[in-house]
């Protein structure tokens, strides 16, 4: 069967999505990467979207689940790579990707994880829905 | 002055990969027209979006994809044609975060915006088309 890998970079958890999504690809990743997270005990997840061409409503629907899923689990997400023309489209399109941190690219994004899982302990949040 | 059109292309939507080939199908086309990358990457979104509601509202049926010239331009578009229950109220169908599925409401009107036309037919009981269109 066809899967997203998920691979394991020091602390976090590195997704990289390079093939056009369809339904059940995303609830095969959603399965995967809950177990992984549970497995590695990890607090950080990054989510490489750089080869993908679009993002729909169906794919940001999706992004924002794993994310919450995620959160749920004491790990945080960042979202990276967004193409420019993606961005423009989601704008225009009017995908509220509210509550999705993003990066320009997987070093950034490891940044920002590192302040997320650092302000989400201060917060002693964890556990609760944003 | 009218629409000519130059040629078409009819595809099935029957599953989630025919939308997927559905997007693949419209970039080709795009490229063809010779849209930029932001044109190509909006009109792959909204087909995108109508595709999915062809799927999942109007349980399949197909898009007819056309290079189009009106004379002075040239454009794509693409329609989509389902037989499925119809919209009740096309103008809360456009509205923002309406939906009667699990979406997010956004297919519609997302798809609108992203066009320079934008057409809509529906009937109770006879389906619904879907028509967007973007010049060159």
């Amino acid at each position: 069967m066809e899967r997203i890998p998920i691979l394991k970079m020091g602390e976090f958890l590195l997704v990289t999505i390079q093939v056009d999504m369809h339904d059940r690809l995303a609830l095969t990743l959603q399965d995967d990467l809950t177990s992984q997270i549970v497995k590695f005990r990890t607090h950080g997840v990054l989510i490489d979207i750089s080869a993908l061409e679009i993002v729909d409503s169906f794919i940001g629907r999706m992004l924002a689940s794993i994310a919450s899923m995620a959160h749920l689990l004491d790990a945080q997400t960042v979202v990276v790579g967004m193409q420019p023309a993606v961005a423009i489209t989601l704008v225009e399109l009017g995908l509220p990707m509210k509550g999705i941190r993003t990066a320009l690219d997987v070093e950034k994004g490891m940044i920002a994880l590192r302040s997320a899982i650092l302000e989400a302990g201060q917060d002693g949040d964890t556990g609760s829905i944003r | 002055m009218a629409i000519r059109v130059v040629s078409a292309e009819l595809m099935e939507i029957r599953s989630s990969d025919d939308v997927v080939l559905v997007r693949q199908a419209v970039r080709k086309k795009s490229i063809a027209l010779g849209l930029g990358l932001v044109d190509q990457t909006k009109v792959v979104t909204a087909s995108s979006e109508l595709a999915r509601n062809t799927l999942d509202y109007g349980g399949g049926g197909v898009a007819r994809l056309e290079l189009v010239e009106n004379g002075t331009r040239s454009g794509l578009r693409i329609t989509f044609e389902d037989q499925g229950p119809g919209i009740a109220d096309l103008d809360l169908a456009l509205t923002d975060g309406y939906t009667t599925g699990n979406g997010m409401g956004l297919g519609l009107s997302g798809a609108k915006r992203l066009s320079n036309e934008f057409e809509i037919w529906s009937k109770l009981g006879e389906g619904t088309r879907v028509s967007i269109l973007r010049w060159k």
